[in-house]
């Protein structure tokens, strides 16, 4: 069909009157209403449609063979990054009149990419070098020999990633080569982006407007667009500032991994979240460390330096602008320069991957200024560190429970390096009471679409949260208490000792007691000689395991992604083939299975 | 007078009995729970049966509810010791469990046994099984059971000593428990297969904690008469060496409850004089008469104290002869001089040589200045007698042969265990229970403010020219009466965090009541109430005369 105005999307019956009109009629909803009535009227549409009999709802125009009627914008993201990046891009496209779907990866069929034409991938880069958990099924097919070749396909990628980590943007770079090599075309050059990603994913989606606005058929007349409604909702680039109720210490006196318990402020509609969801904060630098910094380098800590436009003194950058805790990649370059030390030329002379690789990992920016000095105008050190970003933690509480409060569980990064002290910048600055001004903390809430309760309230939900792994368990048994749920409900929990270490213990004991947490199996694996950990607890409790599985159970796993998440995911394997009767094979096919249907989870970090 | 009502149901402890298989419960899987440091709530009581008690460290419970963790629980065992008697052998094993499982200390209690404080609960099989290794259980040294039974430590009496002690081993064995539950879950001893039976106890046991002692006048040491059961043991002749039979008491009991009247503190009647031959039918018959007709409603009033007052005298004598099938004879006279200790070495009968320590409140730890417990370790390594715990919570060292006396004497020395020879008689005589920070049922404290109200006692007695006085002293945390306050001369009673009730006018051989003085008074005010009376006892007193029996007779209580 040729792209007659006819054909064009038809545009709603939207005359000015009925837009004043609803303007009218939303100003005195809230924005609960506002987004119920837009879902309630979709719904309504889609059953005009299939009573009409048209198949193509949502009025948008069928392609001809040879235009290309609709750009895909496809993420694979695991925090949420990717994600913000993907809904922007899309957004950019639909106000440009381009059309454009935004898919999630966990809901995109591989083999659909035999019939996208223009696609832009969002991808980042988790693990050690490993897709998100929701791409790796898509990852898996397109490396495999199944893939089918894509020369109709356009193609850029964006890939997000961390330079701390050796394999920086993986799966973006490999995702990226892959599509060449099945014979897609590159519009674009990949960009990878580091922690910081906005800077370069937005010259990457002004790249790509520019080719949606070249290959794209004649933007379609925009949809009825509400005007933008208000951000209520507060997101990483608006954080809200919010009040620290209270902070308690969870853990023993004599526990030598001390954990916190926050309570925080959560407004409905500034902070609103769902089980499962993660917070994110915008933190101060410890005041110590950024200290260390400025003696090290010796400059006047007040002195103004301004970078692209924006002007702060040395302590301002150094304390809510930019890394002095975490190592990436291009600092320790730069560094490795300036130093001129011959153990650190070694590291990165190569042959020595995994040296490098640790060193990423454990050292913080501190560690390779004292240990190999160098000599750092105040300027450049500050451009040479990458921005701040945020961090994120498990939400560890039900609003339904909890009400307008934000609960969650920070694990203390507090260490010494050669007799030095060590600090987490975002864990001491949440966990430290009585910070200079005020008590209060810039937060958004990072939703995890990827871990959600069953909508199936009957539901048996087995979860395994080892360590702050366990925070949103205690929101997940907070929502299903609340709601009634009757599904049953198994907790793996492991720590170092249950003494000092047994996160929310009382808790758990209590809904024993009363019979909301069916099965309490932990591991505290230094209280006896032997080390136990909760793969072990998962292996002991095979057949009942396997039993609730097999009864439609959801399995979820939280907490570290290093070697727990790995651990665990071998012995759920091996409860499966020793209790269930599948083979290695189908286990792994089974447990794939589950986890597309998002009935095993994982929030691993 | 008190009566059971017999409508009322039955307490929740009687079910957790009945429905326990002879005191198993659910013990065994409690203790392989590896998500709680506790036991699940039945097997709390329970457990007390097999000699232990689920406590938790008071000093951080509200710490650690705070925390969201459970609290600090731990384990405290208690033995079984009947008169208190064990070898150095023994000795030393405790020893080692102390460091091994416990809070590093030994406790002696005023029932002649030994407690370990804060063994966690992975250790409880471990050490329990390490105590039976050296013939040591902690079976029914706690719970609705015949309790440790208590004799006369007195050293200088020998012989008598010797034949009392085997009458308190026999009696406290005839009235054990005789379930397997106790070897299947602490010894790994091979379960029953059923048919188990307890002849004298039934499946319920009884229906409140039971208590038995002996004792050898003229030293009222085991205070017999806070005893439900006693045996004053009638000596064939002056010399005291030839038991011709026993004054059976009943009846006595001290725990109380702050303002709850029913409740009272005890002393025992006299039932009358038995012959040996009599002992076990009597006691056994006292027993179950407590088993059938004691109140298994209501805790606070199951004690044979209670059911003796409810039954009347008469009506109990009665039945216990009906069930013993033998009658009593009217009581042989005696007289008590005192409950006290002697401290120092004597000599007894026999020649050989007793050492009497004074151990205060009866903690036996390693602290700066008084290490104690490595002096009693190395004496326990050299000693070739046998120790007797008194149950004033003291230590006597017995048997020691004149040749074996310097040695010990120079370890005394080197360990400073010496305040038998240097402390005033009030620091002597006074007692303390444990309270906190182990006790879950104290109010205030007692063991760990003993050492400073003493001082603060000597500081007002110097005062008024008093030095050197003997003085009871006893404090409790709470009105239970573990250290049998409610004897002494002066006895402060828990009421709450810093605050006692001030208890005067007990005799010095345990045989009066003191009386309520002044309520809920907190450290300054107990010492405001007492300085005038010693005041007036500094220059009123008779010759002679305790301070105890100058306040009735000059009627200031
Ligand atoms: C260790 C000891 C005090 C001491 O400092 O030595 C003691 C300590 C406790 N007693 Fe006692 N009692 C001790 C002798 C006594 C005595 C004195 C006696 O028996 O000669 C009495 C008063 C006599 C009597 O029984 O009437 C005594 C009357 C109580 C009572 C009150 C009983 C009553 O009839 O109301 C309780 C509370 C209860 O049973 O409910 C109690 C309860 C307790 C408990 C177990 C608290 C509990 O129930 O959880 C205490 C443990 C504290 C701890 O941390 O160790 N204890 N208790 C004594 C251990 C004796 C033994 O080896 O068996
Ligand atoms: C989805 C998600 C959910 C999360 N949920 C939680 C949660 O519920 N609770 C929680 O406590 N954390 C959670 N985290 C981790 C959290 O976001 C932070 O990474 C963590 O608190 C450390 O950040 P920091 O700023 O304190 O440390 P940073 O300032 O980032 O410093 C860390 C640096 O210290 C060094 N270091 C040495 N030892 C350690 C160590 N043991 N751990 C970390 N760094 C070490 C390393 O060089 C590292 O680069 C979650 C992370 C994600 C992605
Ligand atoms: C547990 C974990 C492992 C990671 N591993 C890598 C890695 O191996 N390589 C990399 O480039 N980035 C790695 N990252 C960084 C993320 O890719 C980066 O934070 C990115 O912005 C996340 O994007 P997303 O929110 O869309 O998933 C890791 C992040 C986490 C939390
Ligand atoms: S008297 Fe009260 S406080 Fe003292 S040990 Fe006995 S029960 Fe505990």
């Amino acid at each position: 069909m040729n792209a007659s105005p006819a054909t064009v999307m038809p545009a709603p019956q939207a005359d000015s009157k009925l837009t004043s009109s609803l303007l009218e009629l939303s100003r005195n909803l809230d924005a609960g209403t506002l987004r119920y009535l837009s879902g309630f009227l979709a719904g309504v549409a889609a059953e005009r449609d299939r009573a009409a009999g048209n198949d193509n709802p949502g009025g948008k125009p069928v392609a001809d063979a040879s235009a290309i009627a609709r750009a895909t914008v496809l993420y694979a993201s695991q925090t949420g990054n990717g994600r913000r990046v993907a809904e922007k891009l899309h957004r950019q496209l639909e106000s440009q009149g381009l059309a454009a779907r935004l898919v999630n990866v966990a809901d995109f069929k591989p083999r659909d990419l035999a019939n996208e034409k223009l696609l832009y991938l969002v991808v980042s880069t988790h693990g050690d070098g490993d897709p998100p958990d929701d791409a790796r099924a898509f990852v898996d097919f397109l490396t495999s020999r199944k893939a089918p070749r894509l020369e109709q396909l356009s193609y850029a990628v964006l890939a997000l990633g961390d330079s701390s980590y050796p394999k920086f943007c993986e799966t973006g770079r490999a995702l990226d080569e892959r599509l060449a090599a099945l014979g897609a075309t590159r519009r674009a050059d990949r960009a990878d982006c580091d922690v910081d990603y906005q800077t370069v994913a937005e010259s990457w989606s002004g790249k790509a407007l520019e080719i949606a606005r070249e290959r794209l058929q004649s933007p379609h007349i925009a949809m009825l667009s509400a005007p933008p409604a208000q951000q209520m909702a507060a997101d990483r680039d608006a954080p809200v500032a919010t009040e620290v109720l209270t902070r308690t210490l969870i853990t023993a006196r004599n526990s030598d991994h001390p954990v916190t318990h926050l309570e925080l402020a959560a407004p409905d509609g500034r902070l609103t979240y769902q089980p499962g969801d993660a917070v994110g904060f915008w933190h101060h630098n410890p005041a110590k460390i950024v200290d260390r910094v400025i003696a090290l380098v010796g400059a006047d800590p007040d002195r103004p330096i301004a970078i692209d436009g924006r002007e702060y003194s040395l302590r301002g950058w150094l304390t809510e602008h930019r890394e002095i805790t975490r190592l990436a990649r291009p600092f320790l370059d730069a560094h490795t320069e300036r130093a001129n030390n011959s153990e650190l030329n070694q590291l990165h002379a190569d042959g020595k991957p995994d040296a490098l690789r640790r060193l990423l990992r454990d050292w913080q920016p501190l560690d390779v200024l004292e240990r190999f000095p160098a000599r750092w105008s105040a300027g450049d050190l500050v451009r040479a560190l990458r921005p701040l970003t945020p961090r994120l933690y498990s939400i560890a509480s039900s609003r339904a429970s909890v009400g307008d409060e934000l609960h969650l569980t920070v694990a203390a990064v507090d260490y010494l390096r050669d007799g030095q002290q060590r600090l987490g910048a975002a864990s001491h600055f949440l966990a430290t009471p009585g910070r200079g001004e005020t008590a209060s903390v810039r937060a958004y809430i990072e939703p995890n679409p990827r871990f959600r309760l069953p909508a199936d309230p009957t539901r048996d939900i087995i979860m395994i949260g080892p360590g702050t792994g366990v925070a949103p368990f205690r929101a997940f048994l907070q929502h299903r208490v609340e709601s009634g749920a009757r599904g049953r409900h198994w907790l793996f929990f492991g720590a170092r000792h249950r003494f000092s270490d047994f996160l929310y213990q009382a808790e758990w004991l209590e809904a024993r007691r009363n019979g909301t947490l069916q099965r309490l199996d932990v591991a505290f694996s230094r209280d006896q000689s032997e080390k136990v950990y909760v793969q072990h607890r998962i292996r002991s409790q095979g057949v009942e395991l396997a039993r609730w599985l097999e009864n439609g159970a959801h399995v979820y796993v939280c907490g570290d992604a290093q070697r727990m998440a790995p651990d665990v995911h071998e012995a759920l394997l091996d409860v499966l083939t020793r209790h269930t009767g599948r083979s290695r094979d189908t286990a792994d096919e089974y447990l794939k299975e589950l986890a597309s249907e998002r009935r095993y989870a994982r929030d691993v970090y | 007078m008190t009566t059971a009502d017999p409508t009322a149901p039955p307490s929740p402890i009687e079910k957790v009995k009945a429905d326990s298989r002879f005191l198993r419960g659910s013990i065994a899987q409690s203790l392989l729970d590896p998500a709680t440091g506790g036991l699940a709530e039945a097997d709390t009581h329970l457990i007390k049966l097999h000699g232990s008690y689920q406590q938790d460290d008071r000093d951080i419970r509200e710490e650690r509810r705070l925390q969201k963790l459970e609290p600090a629980y731990s384990f405290m065992i208690r033995t079984r010791l009947p008169g208190g008697v064990c070898t150095p052998r023994q000795w030393l094993a405790l020893d080692d469990l102390a460091t091994r499982f416990a809070n590093g200390s030994l406790r002696l209690t005023t029932r002649q046994a030994f407690q370990l404080h804060g063994v966690i609960k992975r250790d409880l099989k471990p050490t329990i099984a390490a105590m039976n290794a050296v013939l040591i259980d902690t079976i029914a040294a706690c719970g609705d059971v015949n309790r440790n039974v208590l004799a006369s430590a007195n050293p200088l009496a020998s012989q008598l000593h010797a034949v009392v002690h085997d009458w308190a081993v026999r009696l406290s064995e005839h009235l054990l428990p005789r379930t397997r539950a106790y070897h299947e879950i602490w010894l790994d001893g091979a379960p029953v297969a059923g048919g188990e039976q307890e002849p004298i106890y039934g499946p319920t046991y009884l229906p409140r904690k039971f208590k038995a002692a002996f004792v050898v006048p003229p030293v009222n040491d085991v205070d017999v008469f806070a005893q439900d059961l006693g045996f004053i043991a009638i000596a064939a002749d002056a010399n005291s060496t030839i038991l011709d039979g026993f004054n059976v008491t009943a009846g006595g009991g001290l725990g109380a409850t702050h303002g709850d009247a029913a409740t009272y503190p005890r002393l025992a009647d006299i039932l009358g004089f038995i012959t040996p031959d009599q002992l076990l039918a009597v006691a056994e018959a006292v027993v179950t008469t407590q088993r059938d007709r004691g109140d298994r409603s209501n805790r606070k009033h199951a004690r044979l104290k209670y059911t003796i007052e409810t039954l009347g005298l008469d009506e109990f004598r009665a039945e216990v002869e009906r069930r013993a099938g033998s009658q009593f004879q009217p009581a042989r006279p005696v007289s008590f001089l005192s409950n006290g200790d002697r401290f120092g070495w004597t000599q007894s009968i026999d020649g050989s040589l007793a050492l009497t320590l004074r151990i205060p409140s009866g903690r036996i730890a390693d602290r700066v200045g008084a290490p104690w417990r490595s002096g009693l370790r190395a004496i326990a390594s050299v000693h070739t007698g046998t120790f007797r715990l008194t149950p004033n919570q003291n230590l006597i060292v017995a048997g020691i042969s004149a040749s074996a006396r310097p040695a010990i004497e120079s370890l005394i020395k080197q360990h400073a265990l010496s305040l038998h020879e240097t402390a005033s008689p009030v620091r002597l005589d006074a007692l303390a229970c444990v309270a906190l920070p182990t006790c879950p049922l104290a109010m205030a404290e007692a063991e760990r403010y003993l050492p400073a109200l003493v001082s603060e006692i000597e500081a007002r007695l110097h005062a008024h020219r008093l030095d050197g006085i003997a003085l009871g002293v006893r404090i409790t945390g709470c009105p239970n009466g573990c250290a049998r306050p409610y004897l002494a001369e002066v006895a402060l009673v828990g009421k709450a965090p810093g605050r006692y009730n001030l208890h005067l006018g007990g005799d010095a051989a345990g045989q009066r009541l003191n009386k309520l003085y002044r309520e809920n008074l907190d450290e300054a005010a107990v010492f405001a109430a007492l300085d005038p009376l010693f005041a007036r006892f500094a220059t009123e007193r008779l010759a002679q005369e305790r301070f105890g029996d100058f306040l009735w007779r000059s009627q200031l209580i």
